[in-house]
């Protein structure tokens, strides 16, 4: 099975180098659920051992809307990016 | 003076509808959007139904970049060594005779390419790689739109800006979907050639086959798998409730990845090559995923920005909401021009036009499809009875046979689930899908 990374690198992506995606760190370690860590179909959100910041890789990101939904503790600010910039589907 | 009649924000396939139409009546239509390429941040996951497209724009079938149509339907209820299916063939679906086709599969990189092209032909000016950030307002009317720091004006602003529209909720109408309301769509795409696809799912070039997948595909997470043959790749995926899959802790593509191991699924897609990955959210809570209101001074909001769609489990739709709330709008719009109107008031007839038409009717028919499609024990307990009474059936094991009775009866207290509750949730399915 290939891992989330290599199903990634199939897709095409214009590399926005500002992020669309930004997070309130306070209110995030707040957050009981953190259910972006898991939700998040291409695993734009990560939280390393041992770390209390969570990452954010938004280049990554296929720009579907679940951690919008998903986030319960309101540190979460989602914007789309450039035009232009940004995932690009060749099939979909 | 305006610089456009109307302003059509995003050209998906409900922006490109509205832009098509209204450049056809002649109005000065404005089609922007934030791909550089139109179609290439949109993503389906189900067939587009209906004739929407056929009967607007002609010869649609001749031109249109469709990938089959859909002549036969497959339900799968899987567990894991085991699946029952049913599958429905009708050669009438192909359409004949000049009779639209009852379904087709599309990729969205070119269908909404080639619509987006179409309405350019009918007149309409398209401006791509461009993000809408904000209205124009007087008064609390919309006069236009601004992207990239510049003010475009018009009479009328079309919001077409997808499931996450950043402009309903600049318009106030809605802020957010509920955690409950949405499910999450993970898609791959296989290529596989088109003679295999032909032979593997039986089908000639040009039709092919749709599948519904329930049952433990998607691991107790309320939701279903679909698949369905393009011309020469693939489309497979899974859409599972947000509530629930956060809650499991599950990750979309691990759930997706243990339903194309499962064996029947595999076998499908034995040899194919993965040539790309995608995910889109889907409106599952009907009306709560409405927005407080579709028309006001100077907008409309259509397709999935409306939050436009119905899933009952056995087909997936929001493509022929999408066109036809964007033909819709596009009416109301060529009305509202022709009385130089285009007020709150002028604009509700758009509306009227949505509640007299099947969005509105198929929307409140399958209103209460949600709370069914989440009870988790049709996932599990009544899926695995299905295929606990076919196991009994065919199983020949030595031991003498028993009748169809005593199989059913051992099905049902197998599956834990009350003849009361079975017959509860029976009547459920019935009324709501």
């Amino acid at each position: 099975m290939m891992t989330i990374e290599e199903r990634l690198a199939l897709d095409k992506y214009e590399v926005d180098e500002e992020s669309h995606i930004a997070l309130d760190q306070a209110a995030c370690a707040q957050c009981l659920h953190k259910y972006c860590l898991t939700v998040c179909p291409a695993k734009v959100y990560t939280q390393s051992e041992g770390q209390d910041a969570i990452s954010v890789s938004h280049v990554a990101c296929l720009e579907c809307g679940t951690c919008i939904v998903a986030c319960q503790g309101g540190g979460l600010t989602w914007n789309y990016p450039t035009g232009s910039m940004g995932v690009v589907y060749r099939y979909a | 003076m305006a610089d456009f009649d109307v302003i059509v924000v995003g050209a998906g396939v409900a922006g490109c509808t509205a832009a098509y139409k209204l450049a056809s009546e002649g109005l000065e239509v404005l089609l922007v959007e934030r791909a550089s390429e139109p179609g290439s941040k949109n993503l389906s996951g189900g067939i587009f139904y209906g004739r929407v497209l056929p009967d607007l724009i002609p010869g649609f079938y001749d031109e249109a970049p469709i990938e089959r149509r859909i002549t036969r339907n497959v339900i799968a209820f899987t567990r894991e060594g085991d699946a029952f299916n049913i599958d429905y063939s009708n050669r009438s679906y192909a359409g004949e005779g000049g009779e639209p086709a009852n379904g087709f599969s599309v990729l969205r990189a070119k269908l909404d390419m080639w619509l987006a092209e179409k309405a350019e032909e009918a007149g309409a000016s398209l401006v791509p790689g461009i993000c809408v950030e904000d209205f124009v307002t007087e008064g609390g009317v919309v006069k236009g739109i601004v992207a990239v720091g510049e003010e475009m004006t018009a009479d009328c602003v079309i919001v077409a800006d997808g499931i996450n529209s950043k402009l309903t909720e600049k318009l106030g109408q809605r802020s957010g979907f509920g955690f409950h309301d949405m499910g999450v769509g993970v898609k791959y795409l296989y290529s596989l050639p088109e003679e295999v696809i032909n032979d593997r799912f039986r089908c000639v070039s040009g039709e092919g086959v749709a599948y519904g997948i329930m049952g433990d595909v998607s691991e107790g997470i309320p939701g279903g798998g679909f698949l369905y043959t393009n011309q020469d790749t693939v489309s497979v995926g899974l859409v599972v409730h947000v509530d629930h899959l956060a809650e499991s802790g599950k990750r979309p593509y691990d759930v997706l990845d243990h339903m194309v191991s499962n064996p029947e699924i595999a076998k499908l897609l034995e040899g194919a090559e993965l040539v790309e990955y995608g995910a889109h959210m889907v409106a599952e809570g009907g009306a709560a995923n409405l927005p407080a209101s579709i028309c006001g001074d100077g907008w409309m909001i259509v397709g999935d920005a409306a939050g436009f769609a119905a899933n009952n489990g056995f087909t997936v739709r929001g493509m022929d909401f999408a066109a036809m709330s964007g033909l819709l709008a596009a009416e109301a719009a060529i009305e509202a021009k022709a009385r130089g109107d285009w007020s709150k008031a002028a604009l509700a007839s758009y509306q009227q036009k949505v509640d007299a038409s099947f969005i509105k009717k198929d929307m409140d028919t399958y209103s209460d499809a949600p709370s069914f499609m989440k009870d988790e024990r049709v996932y599990d307990e009544l899926v695995g009875m299905i295929c606990s009474i076919f196991e009994g059936v065919y199983k020949q094991d030595g031991t003498p046979k028993r009748n169809m009775l005593s199989i059913l009866l051992d099905a049902v207290k197998g599956s834990g689930l009350k003849f009361v509750q079975l017959g509860k949730l029976g009547l459920k399915a019935v009324r709501n899908l």
